[in-house]
């Protein structure tokens, strides 16, 4: 709503830029990004890393595109439109780049609950067998020493995967699903959450998300909003209530439906989505376009719905 | 410029403090007044350790530097505000150095916060129940009142006064007449023009006499005219100051009737109980926020066994009065109000759902929303501008429970992150950030008493005696203590705290509190019951031979 209050910032008109996609003219606020003059286009454009509450990272080059005149692929969810530019999202450089990104991140990450990524799969023609064998589960991820790296042999492929991580009764990390997207990191830090529980430790390959010296989360910073969870794409970070549901095969999403209501433990007014399945609130998450919250919670939001079930366990009166 | 007077929202308010840590970062100074050094103040520029209870005669001591320093906004001060001749009058004994001895605030501190508030472009001063929670919450409240006339930080974009709302829909509450002196939709129950919109609309003749506050009612269960109680979603016999003497005077009363989700403890001291449902998720209606902003509330499950949704239950009783109410949904209750409403009037469901909220007053459909009142104040045209904003010219009083001897130290209470309230709905989920029920002690006072975190005190005031392990706070300045009131069922706080009541909103002096501390050996019966619950747990899991 561009309205204007007395005293406050002042609304001006914002500039339409016309740019062309697929040959095709499309017109888009000034300020906008490539990514979103595609969505405008109709283009689909497959993203990861992008959060829409988030500043746009850039970590995992799936959204590339073709822009002429730049001797690179640019990231459209990051780079703003200006006039006249000429954007072609779907040639074969463009197809290429995006099979091979597909390849190595299903190559070494468990992209089960990632979705949209058999469809994806399929578009690009992904072969990600064709590094060979998956490497198994390695249970030393975070306690390498800085620096330290040993380069495999070439028997297998590289991968993420590790135990899973549970060590607290409101969410769970399984880091075997992790892309690195920086999502959890940025919404912990100064983008919204401001605990700085985790952060990204070692490097290269052995990168990983880590609490400060891979405390367990109830004896690190985390102050458990779940907010890193609301933004995570894969799965890597999920509610343990729809983990234990996904674990016991209870878990289905064709059964839920998605109630908006408002917490009731403050006077702030946060949205929640309310997930319910067999009349259980089974996850809480928020609308990322709310001027409350903006998709963000805090715990008892987030998790402290229990009550009303618990009275439904106590058998109601 | 952000001031946290009384309101740690880091903890109380997450998602509010989200806005703030916005501000904070493109650069917004923030002062944190607390006698806590809380985690809103480990965000503030600089923090504020007030002795609690010297609010009104910290705002004196801003006041009085703001005026000597040439920094009050003239213009805004003849305009649109009344008595400010009183008011310097009034601030005149508090210098710096004055302030400075009776609130415990180093002068420059005060000094500093006076001159950065005046100065500053746009300011906003928050502040929540460390403000109302006293004997004169409302003269604290007009004290800061003062300090936005002063410097014309009101009614503004980005400058204003903003009380933070503890509860979901307290704010909607009081708009709907929750309120003694209140019909729905800010109309008085003393206006016989108001009164006879709503006898038209309901086809009754209203007593035109204010009902009684909550502390009035205390009053008149103890002098016998109020033997019969209706409670609705509220547990006072464990959020109400001195809990004996709440649970005395229900017991004393000829009928009680409870209307909950829960089976709360008040809801023992009751002769009918009424099931109904969750508010928030098993019915549907409204929500009014701290900043007006009403949201719809959707009924997203099934409640349990026989509850009912409150308009039902409501209706169920008017017929066994004898009078016939249509069913009506939440839907046309509201467009009711709206009917009766005009700061209301233009929110149709409709709009509400496609706008996720609307802030009063939006008289129209057209809009527009109100992101802040008192703008009038800066009208050009007197007639626009309206009633004067008038200075407060309050006295400064300290808390009632005075400290001597006997009772030498403050306790202070309010909530943490993890918890609300009496526990009834966060006390449903495992929070791993739970530490349960505590008394927080400053380092000074624990070497004092020769006490380490864990080990068992009994803390006592006039009223009572609790027992409670310790935890090590060093944002406690010696001789404050805090506790969480959030675990009644071990460790009864308000046992403790004393029903002194804010003579306008009847708010009791919870902040306030004189006690003593003592080491003991006593362990109390529901800690014991959990080692004896533990010690079980521990032989199931020895293995079998």
């Amino acid at each position: 709503m561009n309205i204007h209050y007395p005293g406050g910032p002042a609304v001006t008109p914002v500039k339409q830029i016309t740019i062309v996609i697929d040959g095709e003219e499309v017109s888009v606020p000034e300020g906008s990004t490539i990514l979103t003059a595609c969505n405008a286009a109709g283009k689909d454009i497959p993203t990861l890393c992008y959060g829409d509450t988030l500043t746009p990272k850039n970590a995992c080059r799936v959204c590339m595109v073709e822009l002429k005149g730049s001797r690179v692929l640019v990231p459209s969810c990051s780079r703003k439109v200006q006039p006249d530019m000429v954007v072609m999202t779907d040639t074969d450089r463009v197809r290429h780049s995006r099979r091979l990104v597909l390849e190595l991140l299903d190559s070494s990450v468990d992209l089960s609950t990632t979705p949209r990524i058999p469809e994806w799969k399929e578009r690009y023609n992904v072969d990600s067998d064709r590094y060979g064998k998956r490497a198994s589960e390695s249970l030393t991820r975070d306690v390498h020493d800085p620096g330290e790296h040993h380069a495999g042999n070439g028997d297998v492929a590289a991968t993420m995967c590790q135990p899973i991580k549970i060590d607290n009764d409101l969410y769970v990390r399984d880091y075997s699903k992790c892309i690195l997207c920086y999502k959890c990191v940025d919404a912990c830090g100064t983008q919204w959450q401001n605990s700085f529980a985790i952060q990204i430790a070692g490097r290269g390959f052995d990168s990983q998300i880590s609490t400060e010296f891979a405390a367990e989360l109830p004896e690190s910073a985390c102050v458990f909003c779940g907010n890193c969870v609301e933004v995570c794409p894969t799965g890597a970070l999920s509610f343990k209530s729809e983990h234990d549901m996904r674990v016991a095969g209870t878990w289905d999403e064709s059964q839920q439906t998605e109630t908006t209501t408002v917490c009731t433990y403050c006077g702030v007014g946060c949205n929640l989505n309310l997930h319910v399945q067999d009349n259980q609130i089974v996850k809480v998450t928020s609308p990322h376009d709310h001027s409350v919250g903006h998709g963000n919670l805090c715990i008892k939001g987030r998790f402290g719905f229990q009550h009303v079930q618990n009275r439904k366990e106590d058998g109601g009166s | 410029m952000l001031v946290f007077w009384g309101s740690n929202a880091r903890e109380a308010h997450p998602i509010f403090f989200h806005h703030a840590l916005k501000a904070i970062h493109k650069g917004a100074k923030v002062y944190a007044v607390d006698p806590r050094r809380s985690k809103t103040a480990e965000w503030a520029d600089s923090w504020l350790g007030l002795d609690v209870g010297t609010d009104v005669a910290l705002a004196y001591g801003i006041g009085r530097e703001i005026i000597h320093a040439g920094l009050t906004n003239k213009e805004f001060i003849a305009n649109a505000t009344s008595g400010f001749d009183d008011y310097i009058k009034k601030c005149e004994p508090w210098t710096l150095e004055v302030t400075s001895r009776e609130t415990g605030v180093p002068a420059e501190l005060i000094r500093q916060l006076a001159h950065d508030y005046a100065k500053a472009e746009r300011a906003q001063i928050c502040w929540t129940l460390g403000i109302t929670e006293h004997h004169n919450g409302t003269d604290n409240v007009r004290s800061l009142c003062n300090l936005a006339l002063l410097t014309g930080h009101v009614g503004r974009w980005g400058s204003g006064l903003v009380p933070l709302r503890g509860q979901n829909n307290v704010q909607g509450g009081g708009d709907m007449g929750a309120i003694p002196k209140n019909l729905p939709g800010f109309q008085d129950v003393g206006n016989a023009e108001h009164r006879a919109k709503f006898e038209r609309l309901w086809n009754v003749t209203m007593p035109p006499k204010y009902g009684m506050t909550l502390s009035e009612m205390m009053h008149a269960m103890d002098e016998g005219h109020l033997t019969n109680l209706y409670i609705i979603g509220e547990n006072p016999v464990q959020s109400d100051a001195d809990s004996a003497a709440v649970g005395k005077r229900l017991e004393n009363l000829d009928h009680i009737v409870v209307q909950d989700i829960f089976l709360t403890k008040t809801a023992t001291y009751a002769d009918v109980v009424l099931p109904s449902a969750a508010a928030w998720c098993e019915s549907d209606g409204t929500f009014t926020n701290s900043e007006r902003r009403i949201q719809l509330v959707r009924k997203a499950l099934e409640p349990p066994g026989s509850a009912k949704d409150d308009i039902e239950i409501m209706r169920l009783i008017a017929e066994r009065l004898g009078r016939g109410w249509p069913k009506q949904t939440a839907e046309q209750v509201w467009d009711e109000l709206r009917a009766v409403s005009p700061k209301h009037y233009g929110m149709t469901y409709q709009l509400l759902k496609e706008r996720g909220g609307l802030q009063w007053p939006f008289p129209d459909e057209n809009g527009p929303e109100s992101p802040f009142l008192h703008g009038r104040l800066w009208e050009k045209d007197p007639a626009k501008r309206g009633q004067l904003a008038p200075f407060g010219t309050p006295e400064h009083s300290l808390p009632v429970d005075k400290l001597d001897d006997e009772f030498p130290l403050r306790l202070t209470t309010g909530r943490r992150l993890t918890d609300y309230n009496t526990g009834v709905q966060s006390g449903g989920f495992n929070s791993p950030i739970r530490f349960g029920a505590c008394v927080d002690l400053s380092p000074e006072d624990m070497a004092q008493l020769d006490v380490n975190e864990g080990e068992w005190v009994r803390i006592s005031s006039r009223r009572g005696s609790v027992l409670a392990p310790v935890r090590k706070e060093p944002g406690l300045r010696p001789g404050l203590l805090f506790m969480a009131c959030n675990f009644p069922d071990e460790v009864d706080v308000n046992a403790l705290t004393i029903e002194a009541n804010d003579p306008i909103s009847g708010t009791a002096e919870f902040k306030a509190t004189a006690v003593k501390i003592e080491k003991t050996n006593e362990v109390p019966t529901w800690e014991r019951n959990l080692f004896a619950k533990l010690d079980r747990e521990k032989q199931d899991l020895v293995p079998a031979k």
